[in-house]
């Protein structure tokens, strides 16, 4: 009898779920599964089928030059918008958590990049960038009489434009959750420590920050999860270009897939970027782990 | 520290946090300061300059934004829909029945926060393929509907639903389907708004998916209609793109700007872990 009732519940508990994990394995484990299996495959083009190539993906990637261009810009577009953004998040929290002249007014101008559509944003920016005519050359220009400077179109400083917009979008993001840490701190502590005589700067190092760790933890997996995923203002502003010097990993596999077709090298490239955020991932819960505060 | 030096402590802080939010908030004002002036203002800031809506007058014209409104209207809809369905029932799931194989399934469940629908869109291209699904709203809508997100949020709310609560309305004969309709679904009305809120502003403002997926005004959303507008530069001007630009993040802009205060707290909640 004991044992009925429990088969009954295993019943309603998989039913429960059933729908829902056909879904999940549709869209997200069976195609990372395929993914990986393709990027053994050649492209199919027509009549031809795919045939199994082994590891001549694999071969042409390691010897792709764009993809280890691409790499790299991901990595430097990671460190350009990650501890500039989370860093900026903080100072925000702070700031708006404190009593401020015009708070809300402050809190709004944050938070708006984050309800915005990055493709819409991007066209703004596109005109602040314009050469001679945009919003940066011609505050540069009245103030320090610098030249037009095709901010986009130089290969020097076509990333670090889109890096700006990147930070720009993602800060306010971020300053919520530590709103949120920060309103969870009692403030008590704080009290504690300034009748001991600890100035603001000793109480955010002693107490607040350690405090704030599990949020910079979620908060730093996050940004590392969008420095791969963020692409939308790639297309609007730079296209990639000029000669890839501002294209990042899933901008290129989307070139390579469905610009030219080669989707089982796609496929190859898509294999790079899943062990990447894999890697990441679990470095990244283990160099936090050591550091992080749980209450 | 002495009172003066608090003081201008103070006034600096103060000072830091508007320059950054004038900063912050430049471009919208640029936009919206382009969108409402004749295009010969587009780089010349003068006060009185006259207002117009023949910008937005032009956007509209120029290409199919009601329809492409309408798209992302029943999209954003589509996947709410589907992912509070999907995963209420699978949350219930995780939050209050014991089977085997809960815990690995939890796993690959959470698996989906790491690797999104998006990174996959080579291999779910051709799914829709496969499927016939192509160019079809639908399709945009399906790699989202079950969302691990959402699972993981409402199993955190149900878990906190009293279990005697759920026992008493056992105990008067009601069904596990009755429990969560009476007793969990209004219990987490809140997760809900939060999750809501969240899930429309981010699939509302989604672009690559959509962009690969979509070829024809009749699917588009307004996103991707933004892009196929403003690509034809050449001929466009500034003020009419920015008004475009406008346009689409209306909606949601003008949402945010009356329920600020839903808003942020919605995102809090929803990033509380």
């Amino acid at each position: 009898m004991r044992g009925l009732i429990f088969r009954r519940e295993w019943i309603t508990g998989w039913l429960l779920l059933l729908p829902a994990l056909v879904f999940l394995f549709a869209f997200t484990h069976i195609p990372a599964v395929m993914t990986i299996l393709n990027s053994f495959f050649s492209t199919p083009r027509g009549r031809r089928q795919a045939k199994f190539i082994g590891l001549d993906n694999y071969e042409r990637m390691i010897g792709d030059p764009v993809f280890w261009k691409v790499l790299w810009n991901n990595l430097w577009f990671a460190l350009g918008t990650i501890p500039v953004s989370v860093g900026l998040a903080i100072v925000m929290a702070l700031w708006v958590n404190e009593k401020l002249l015009g708070r809300s007014f402050v809190r709004m101008a944050y938070f708006t990049p984050t309800v915005l559509p990055l493709i819409a944003v991007a066209n703004i920016w596109l005109f602040f960038y314009t050469p001679g005519f945009g919003l940066f050359d011609q505050i540069t220009g009245a103030l320090f009489g610098w030249p037009a400077t095709n901010y986009l179109g130089n290969p020097d400083t076509a990333l670090n434009a889109i890096i700006v917009v990147t930070v720009w979008k993602e800060a306010g993001f971020f300053m919520i959750f530590y709103l949120a840490a920060l309103q969870s701190i009692p403030i008590t502590l704080k009290e504690a420590a300034q009748i001991e005589g600890a100035g603001r700067w000793t109480i955010f190092r002693r107490i607040t920050f350690p405090l704030l760790m599990p949020t910079t933890l979620f908060v730093c997996i996050n940004a590392v999860i969008n420095s791969f995923r963020l692409v939308d203002h790639i297309f609007i502003l730079t296209d990639g270009g000029p000669d890839n010097a501002s294209a990042l990993l899933l901008f290129y596999i989307y070139e390579v897939a469905f610009r030219f077709w080669e989707t089982a090298y796609g496929a190859t490239l898509t294999v790079a970027l899943l062990i990447l955020l894999c890697l990441l991932a679990i470095s990244q819960f283990f160099i936090f782990d050591r550091k992080v505060h749980y209450k | 520290m002495s009172g003066l030096a608090t003081h201008l402590d103070r006034f600096l802080n103060v000072f830091a946090a508007w320059v950054l939010a004038l900063i912050w908030v430049l471009p919208l004002v640029y936009a919206v300061w382009t969108a409402f002036h004749p295009a010969a203002y587009e780089a010349r800031f003068e006060l009185f300059a006259p207002l117009t809506l023949e910008n937005f007058v032009k956007a509209w014209d120029a290409a199919p934004f009601a329809r492409y409104f309408l798209n992302t209207f029943i999209l954003v809809t589509m996947i709410l829909a589907g992912q509070f369905f999907l995963c209420t029932l699978a949350a219930y799931a995780f939050a209050r029945f014991v089977f085997p194989g809960r815990n690995i399934l939890f796993a690959l469940v959470l698996l989906q926060l790491l690797v999104m629908p998006d990174i996959l869109m080579v291999e779910n291209y051709q799914t829709m393929r496969l499927l016939h699904l192509v160019d079809t709203i639908p399709a945009i809508a399906l790699p989202y509907i079950a969302s691990g997100f959402g699972i993981f949020l409402l199993r955190q709310t149900f878990m906190t639903v009293p279990k005697e609560l759920d026992e008493a309305a056992r105990i008067e004969g009601a069904s596990f389907l009755t429990v969560l309709w009476k007793v969990y679904i209004p219990l987490a009305k809140p997760t809900y708004l939060a999750y809501g809120l969240v899930s429309v502003s981010h699939h509302w403002n989604n672009f690559l998916w959509p962009l690969i997926v979509t070829n024809s005004v009749e699917t588009r959303p307004v996103t991707v209609g933004l892009s196929v507008f403003s690509a034809i530069d050449s001929g466009v001007e500034w003020s009419v793109i920015n008004a475009a630009t406008l346009m689409t993040s209306g909606p949601l802009l003008i949402a945010f700007l009356l329920f600020q205060r839903q808003f942020v707290q919605s995102f809090m909640r929803a990033g509380i872990k």
